[in-house]
């Protein structure tokens, strides 16, 4: 029918200016990012030992770290102890590429991902961020999401359970399999010349 | 009232109304036509949901240096915007907006004067076109031309018919003779002046010669700071003169309940009730080709306004 897509044209625009725009007022309303956004990384200072894992893993070489050796007199070791200081961190969110590969391989959590991203510069060279400036993101790290109620325990939680309830105790990894009958420790190793025994009275018998 | 204070407050109110009612569509235009995609439209300027964004618009643009292109006819593209735009004011003038003589100017003639007057839109067109010395003004201008020169006819043809039923040239006449019952008989007449009307003020689907995506901007390509505004202005009273032919002539004016004491109102409510229309059609259909645009008009548009002539005539001479 001639018309009918005028007619449609007209509907699909009235129908959409009575619907609620989904546009938000982003300067005056924060947006609610969710909590893995990849905003800005935080350098957890204190948890960082520097084995260089990030700084070697990262594809566009943007992590910079420069550290001293420091020796701790420990009272009543034998020797003193040496221990790595950082001096330097530095993250140049110019090169960055906001791959998360620094953060998934750091074994000690010093490295996190905020949902901030209001760190626009006007001089790119600003966009270098050093230790100090890592650090203050930490205040923004929002809590991990809750763990999901139907998924498996995280590592950390099934260590500490099966240390708790002593060594040989059910966990879930041993309680997971289908159970297998096995006999007894004391009756395995027996010899076996007591079998052959009947079968040699019935030849004797013959 | 002595005739002097007689004639200023009437030539202030037509100014005031030439200076709001554009201000208004063109605020409701940009209002509409966000929600309508799906955005918000101006939020800022003026805080309370960007009422002040055309005000903030003007005053950018009195910023802008006004240049002329090197090559260009200084004085006639000095003048054009003046022309796009003062046939307009006229226009304001002769159009009631209530009864018992609540119109700037009745004139007896006020149909003939109007299409006369709007007319003269084509030659700002053309004027701007040829003397800013650019090869997409030129197409612009030319596709302007032909464009007002055909749909010229569609317009005159419709509001003749609305004069035959009224037996009447002068606007106020016209509404004071409209009954409701010519919304049905003079309907084909009241969509073809409509649409030649939206052609006539160059509004889409008829931006052909406007047409930003092969054209620039057309005509009005070279124009930059105030005399670019003055055309966007004439095209935002173009709307609004538009709106108000179609109400004064076809959708009857001041009729409406309590017409005596709130006929202005039910003017002023019929005008933007079609001046969204207008906005509506913008944002929902694209813009015709040029062929599309001239075979509407010849094939479509002058054979359903001469039907509607004789029709006209029938009823007229039956009754």
């Amino acid at each position: 029918m001639p018309g009918k897509g005028l007619v449609q044209g007209l509907a699909v625009t009235l129908k959409t200016m009575t619907k609620r725009s989904t546009t938000q007022q982003y300067p005056d309303v924060e947006p609610e990012l969710p909590p893995r956004s990849r905003g800005v990384i935080a350098l957890s200072e204190e948890n960082c030992t520097v084995c260089m894992l990030c700084a070697r893993e990262c594809p566009d070489w943007c992590i910079y770290i420069d550290s001293h050796k420091e020796e701790v007199v420990v009272p009543g070791a034998a020797r003193p102890r040496q221990r790595n200081v950082l001096d330097k961190f530095d993250i140049d969110f110019s090169l960055c590429m906001y791959c998360g590969i620094c953060i998934e391989v750091c074994p000690f959590d010093a490295l996190h991902w905020t949902p901030e991203f209001e760190y626009a510069e006007t001089d790119v060279l600003d966009l270098l961020h050093d230790k100090n400036r890592l650090g203050e993101w930490m205040r923004t790290v929002p809590p991990p999401p809750a763990h999901d109620v139907l998924g498996e325990p995280s590592k950390e939680e099934a260590t500490a359970a099966r240390k708790a309830a002593g060594p040989g105790a059910a966990t879930a990894a041993k309680t997971a399999r289908p159970p297998v009958r096995r006999p007894p420790a004391g009756a395995a190793p027996a010899p076996t010349p007591e079998k052959p025994e009947p079968p040699a009275e019935t030849e004797t018998e013959r | 009232m002595p005739l002097w204070l007689d004639l200023i407050v009437r030539v202030v109110a037509v100014v005031a109304a030439f200076l709001v009612l554009p201000l208004v569509v063109g605020q409701a235009e940009h209002k509409v036509m966000a929600h309508m995609q799906g955005r918000l439209g101006p939020m800022y300027a003026g805080a309370f949901h960007g009422w002040a964004q055309l005000v903030a618009d003007g005053v950018k643009f009195v910023q802008k240096e006004d240049i002329a292109p090197g090559q260009a006819d200084r004085r006639i593209f000095r003048l054009a915007p003046i022309v796009a735009l003062f046939p307009y004011l006229l226009v304001l003038l002769v159009i009631p907006l209530g009864p018992n003589g609540l119109v700037a100017q009745a004139l007896d003639v006020g149909l003939f004067f109007v299409l006369a007057v709007l007319g003269v839109g084509v030659l700002a067109v053309l004027m701007s076109a040829w003397a800013s010395a650019n090869k997409y003004s030129l197409l612009g201008g030319l596709r302007g031309a032909a464009q007002l020169l055909g749909y010229e006819l569609p317009l005159v043809l419709a509001a003749a018919s609305v004069a035959m039923a009224a037996g009447t040239l002068s606007l106020p006449g016209i509404v004071e003779a409209w009954r409701p019952w010519w919304l049905l008989w003079q309907a084909p007449a009241a969509i073809v002046f409509f649409v030649a009307g939206l052609a006539e003020i160059r509004r889409p689907p008829f931006d052909m010669p406007i047409a930003d995506s092969e054209l620039v901007f057309g005509y009005m390509t070279e124009y930059t700071g105030l005399r670019f505004a003055f055309f966007l202005l004439a095209e935002y009273v173009g709307i609004v003169v538009i709106a108000a032919l179609t109400t004064v002539l076809f959708l009857g004016g001041w009729h409406g309940p309590f017409a005596d004491q709130l006929g202005w109102l039910w003017t002023l409510v019929k005008i933007f009730a079609v001046s969204f229309v207008i906005i509506w059609f913008r944002v929902a259909y694209p813009r015709l080709r040029e062929d599309q645009l001239q075979r509407l008009c010849w094939l479509v548009l002058v054979p359903v306004a001469l039907g509607q002539l004789v029709l006209t005539a029938a009823v007229k001479v039956v009754m």
